[in-house]
């Protein structure tokens, strides 16, 4: 028989410095206050790791050991009689932002993983077990550990100021794991517990703000922040003193309640992430059993969770894909020197129909320039205006924007049927017709009008911006410009220098786009960029299983968890008409590989709107739309599993020659443009790592797009 | 039009604890505006009553009006404080009877009608701002001796005062010094300063949160002795020490002032009528004397004579200023009237501010001592000003309150 492996040996055998060699250390620093009303004294803790707002507090291993050894002195204190009570509040604006996850990719071994596990909750088991009353003063940003340390208190105050609280661990990958997931269902019930662990997490990781968190019940106390901590400190002496009673809602202790408070939560689940990532299910276990469970017994699973999930590749897919969003997003690669860039102080858009009327609110909204809207009629003009102004008003009476702001946002934009005004713009993009003939007809009158330095943007979604740019006088100022659809919600901004372009240009585009508050991506002058080519030869495989006999329903079912909806789902939404004409655009270039599918032609022919319907609110196959697909002959019916093999398949080989052929700049750039612009996945890292870990990169394209380790673990 | 001047009343003053200016001071990495803003906050939050849309000025006191004592201070701080943009604010300086001058300022507007409902305080961190930061005096006063060299520093106007007044010994300061301090430790432990006090949390990049709750400078346990063996900083074997001044403080307080007539209306408590009050010019190297002119003429105004005045809150930048004061009028050095929860000397004095720590405590004795009528808080003031301000007790059996007196 093998030997049992106690905990304390595989802790205390765990080398964290050398995991988190650079760990910035949040102290625990403790100083004694006197509690008004003879309530006697608290020691109260400031978590701060020394810098300001800018660099939140989290805990690291050396921060964890350090508030280990705080809790120790503090239960000596305590016992001795010295202190009668112990306050835990943050440094200004950050209470705490939960575990330091910067460590992990270094975190080869499970047992690793289970000791960092293990060392949080010892350390919040030492605090809850400290033999006089203990509070959090929330005072600032609390998300993850930060919100469990809080929990792990007797009592907690929150600041009506605070900004963010948050369990965003299922967002990332893991499990609120140092006590969330028992503390807080044990506080305010399953069904609110479950708001935050699965609900607001998988909701692109929504926060509460201070009063929210207070209403939820995380909170027994709300103050203002001018005298939070007096105030909170006021209250907890008289908590102390019995002055004040502390009531909480009763929590129902029934199964019923707890299962039901589940099953709603995974449905949730399995609408957002196809139960392809383990995160949250692992969460509602958790939560499920903190109905019965002693608090050893579940700090216990909560290891076994973290550690499960600290070495699944689904977290290191979601740390990484965080790490892009963060960082990557904000200083794209390729970009040239800023300094480069030459200043908008208006902004001229050709075309006034639905993408140009979006695109001038958000130049209007961001950029707080005139906009001048043209078209070819008066009619189109003035509907274009009309829609900033009615999206304008719209925001005015949802309170977004006040009186002063919407008279002078409304007053920026402007439209003509001529381009007369277009003369003193120093960016003018072009939102018209997508194809070729116009685009270059629409910049040569351009060019007619405006100084020789203005830039002339192209929004358009496939056409070579290069030959666009051939037959100007300056095509130098030309720059491909892409936004994806809504253009208020996507994130990503494609640019695309022709072979043209210069760097001022190029610079004045990225710095445009980083006002715009876009996420902007390099990408080579190519057909479709990256993301349209993506999905292009992602529906066009789709496409071809379906016309050779696979059911729709079956292609749905592979790809759960994998976009943000099914692709038959998606393609209404895009519009099978768009869809079609981006497919015919792509097999023009890429004749061998691309595949327009017979299916939607007739879809299209027939104007159906999408393959489903939506009678009721619940999608269903049209069965009219069903009845137009190919029948072959010889139906080669495919399983759920090899469907997603093929079509990964497909992306992985194209995902290597937009590499090769430098569409892209690195992995990173595809993963970040699929995560921004198609809502891929976190736990899959957008793309690539999703390839890597089937296998499907090493098999179809012959090596790994990332360096294992890098958004998976390590061997 | 007609014009009826109406009375101006004293709500109520709160004050932060005050603390000794300097690194190891508990405000040492805290803000002035913070310190203020804290103590309005507080006034407001005792005063539910009050609409915060009544408040129709703060007028906060600085001396050095830099950085965090800056940018319209009583403005900023009225916003950061809660009230709404319809409350107007400015800032003052007259260096110590700062809060005082924003007393008297607001209480001028409430008596002629203006407005109703004011705030008036006063911060002075000199730790962050020590005294004279960023002055910069004109030659002129060097080069047509418009005013002696040494009225520009407090201590040396102190030492002045010794010569003018050779009566005045440095054993009766010391004396009148060790007074102060076992005035306050026996107000303390009676528990009549605490209730003034707003606890302010302070926070240390190096130590962590901690709360302020009661004042930093005092120390109960001096002795003559103790006194006697200190250094005279301002001249060589002076008079002056630090024992027998008023430290470097940071601290701030505020008060709240109505109309009599808003204050009942409101439900606001009345705890001092203002009787009149004075600002008065001295030689600025004599400094400390300015209370007695300015004492004369808020008297002279009011009516009254020394002898009408049952309470004295004296600020005691000095000892030699307020003993002088003292035998100017004949009244004993140690006669209870007179600070009788100790002074500056003891709990400090955060220039600015100090003025309405002079009234918060005046409030606080009225209310003890009801047969007691009138009530003077006065304090010398730099470049050789006083000021004083007489209040009536309305706990006195002859007051008679506004409303009434007009039917």
């Amino acid at each position: 028989m093998s030997e049992t492996t106690t905990a304390a040996p595989v802790a205390a055998a765990v080398d964290f410095a050398a995991l988190f060699p650079e760990e910035v250390v949040t102290k625990a620093l403790v100083r004694d206050v006197t509690m008004p009303g003879q309530a006697g004294t608290m020691a109260l803790v400031t978590l701060d790791n020394g810098f300001d707002h800018t660099k939140p507090n989290t805990f690291g291993p050396a921060s964890i050991a350090g508030l280990q050894a705080c809790f120790d002195g503090l239960r000596a204190r305590a016992e001795a009689g010295e202190i009668q009570a112990v306050g835990l509040t943050g440094k200004p604006f950050i209470f705490a932002v939960g575990a330091d996850l910067s460590g992990v990719p270094k975190v080869t071994q499970r047992e690793q993983a289970l000791a960092i596990a293990r060392a949080g909750h010892a350390a919040y088991a030492t605090l809850m077990d400290l033999p006089v009353p203990t509070f959090a003063f929330i005072n600032g940003a609390a998300m993850g550990g930060g919100v469990e340390i809080a929990l792990a208190c007797d009592y907690r105050t929150i600041s009506a100021g605070v900004p963010a609280v948050a369990l965003p661990e299922c967002f990332l990958g893991l499990v609120p794991g140092w006590g969330g997931c028992y503390l807080l269902p044990n506080l305010v019930g399953p069904a609110k517990a479950l708001t935050m662990i699965v609900e607001n997490a998988l909701n692109t990781n929504r926060m509460l703000k201070g009063p929210a968190a207070f209403e939820l019940g995380v909170a027994d106390a709300m103050f203002a922040p001018a005298e939070f901590l007096e105030a909170s400190i006021d209250w907890a002496a008289k908590v102390v003193s019995g002055a004040v009673t502390v009531t909480r809602p009763e929590i129902p202790r029934d199964e019923a309640t707890w299962t039901g408070a589940i099953a709603a939560s995974t449905m949730l689940a399995d609408l957002k992430t196809g139960k392809q990532s383990p995160a949250p299910y692992r969460a509602m276990k958790l939560v499920a059993a903190a109905r019965t469970a002693t608090r050893d017994e579940a700090f216990a699973a909560e290891d076994e969770a973290l550690a499960d999930l600290l070495m699944g590749d689904e977290l290191r897919a979601g740390l990484y894909a965080f790490d892009l969003v963060q960082k990557r997003a904000k200083r794209p690669a390729g970009a040239p020197d800023r300094s480069l860039a030459r200043p908008v102080t208006k902004v001229g858009i050709v075309g006034a129909g639905l993408m140009a009327s979006q695109l001038a609110l958000l130049f209007i909204q961001r950029l707080e320039v005139p906009v001048v809207l043209t078209d070819l009629d008066q009619e189109r003009v003035d509907k274009g205006v009309g829609y900033v102004h009615a999206q304008l008003d719209g925001l005015a009476k949802k309170g977004r924007l006040n009186p002063d702001k919407l008279n002078r946002f409304k007053a920026l934009v402007s439209g003509s049927t001529s381009k007369a005004g277009f003369a003193d713009a120093e960016f003018v993009i072009e939102a018209v017709f997508e194809e070729m003939g116009v685009k270059k007809q629409v910049f040569a009158e351009c060019e007619a009008v405006v100084s020789d330095t203005c830039v002339l943007a192209t929004n358009t979604s496939s056409l070579s911006i290069s030959q666009m740019a051939a037959d100007l006088a300056h095509p130098e100022r030309v720059v491909g410009f892409h936004f994806f659809n809504p253009v208020a919600v996507m994130p990503l901004l494609e640019i695309i220098p022709g072979s043209t372009t210069d760097p001022a240009t190029l610079a004045t585009a990225f710095a445009v786009g980083a006002k715009l508050k876009k996420t902007c991506i390099l990408v080579k002058d190519s057909p479709s960029f990256i993301v349209n080519r993506l999905l292009g030869r992602f529906m066009g495989e789709v496409g071809r299983v379906a016309d050779a006999g696979t059911p729709v329903e079956v292609i749905d079912q592979a790809f759960m968890g994998f976009a943000p909806m099914p692709p038959f789902v998606l393609l209404g939404l895009v519009g099978p008409a768009i869809a079609l004409h981006n497919g015919e655009t792509l097999i023009k270039a890429f004749p061998d590989r691309f595949y327009v599918s017979e299916g939607l032609k007739a879809i299209v022919e027939a104007k159906k709107p999408g393959f489903y319907t939506f009678a009721g609110g619940k999608p269903a196959l049209d069965p009219e739309v069903l009845a137009l697909l190919p029948q072959p002959e010889n139906p080669v019916v495919l399983t759920a599993p090899e469907v997603r093999e093929r079509v990964l398949g497909a992306l992985a080989q194209e995902a290597r020659m937009m590499l090769d052929e430098g569409v892209a700049q690195a992995p990173m750039d595809i993963d970040l443009a699929m995560i921004t612009g198609a809502g891929f996945q976190f736990w899959n890292g957008g793309l690539t790592p999703l390839l890597d870990r089937s296998g499907v990169a090493e098999q179809v394209a012959g090596a790994r797009f990332l360096p294992a380790g890098a958004a998976s673990v390590p061997a | 039009m007609t014009r009826t001047l109406r009375e101006v009343v004293f709500v109520e003053g709160v004050r932060t604890p005050y603390g000794k200016a300097g690194d190891k001071g508990i405000y040492a990495q805290t803000r002035a505006d913070d310190l203020v803003i804290r103590c309005i906050r507080e006034l407001l939050e005792r005063h539910p009553e009050l609409p915060k849309d009544k408040v129709e000025e703060v007028a906060i006191a600085a001396t050095t009006q830099i950085g965090d004592q800056g940018l319209t201070l009583g403005r900023v701080a009225a916003l950061l404080s809660g009230l709404p943009n319809t409350t107007p604010g400015y800032s003052i300086d007259r260096m110590c009877a700062g809060a005082m001058t924003a007393v008297t300022a607001v209480a001028g507007s409430i008596a002629m009608g203006a407005i109703d409902v004011a705030i008036a305080g006063g911060v002075e961190h000199m730790g962050r701002h020590p005294m004279g930061e960023g002055v910069d005096p004109n030659p002129r006063i060097i080069a047509e001796k418009i005013v002696d060299p040494s009225a520009l520093v407090m201590g040396q106007t102190a030492e002045n005062l010794h010569d003018r007044f050779p009566q005045l010994t440095k054993a009766r300061c010391d004396a009148f010094a060790l007074g102060s301090q076992g005035k306050l430790a026996a107000a303390y432990a009676a528990g009549k300063i605490q209730p003034d006090l707003v606890s302010v949390a302070t926070r240390h990049k190096e130590l962590g949160y901690g709360l302020a709750t009661v004042d930093e400078p005092p120390r109960p346990s001096t002795t003559m002795a103790d006194l006697e063996a200190l250094k005279t900083p301002f001249r060589v074997r002076g008079n002056v020490t630090a024992g027998n001044s008023a430290g470097l403080n940071d601290g701030a307080t505020a008060c709240l002032l109505a109309s009599e007539d808003a204050a009942v209306a409101m439900g606001m408590p009345v705890r001092m009528r203002l009787a009149s009050f004075a600002f008065v010019g001295v030689e600025p190297e004599v400094m400390g004397i300015g209370p007695v002119p300015a004492t004369e003429k808020a008297l002279a105004k009011a009516g009254l004579t020394i002898e009408d005045i049952g309470l004295f809150e004296l600020n005691e930048a000095f000892a030699v200023q307020v003993v002088a004061f003292l035998d100017h009028f004949g009244i004993a050095d140690d006669d209870p009237r007179v600070n009788e929860y100790g002074g500056a000397i003891a709990i400090g004095h955060p220039l600015a501010s100090s003025g309405v720590r002079l009234m918060t405590q005046l409030a606080r004795q009225f209310e003890e001592h009801p047969e007691v009528r009138y009530g003077l808080t006065a304090m010398c003031i730099g470049i050789g000003m006083g000021g004083a301000v007489i209040w009536e007790n309305p706990h006195h059996a002859d007051y008679v309150a506004s409303a009434s007196k007009e039917a």
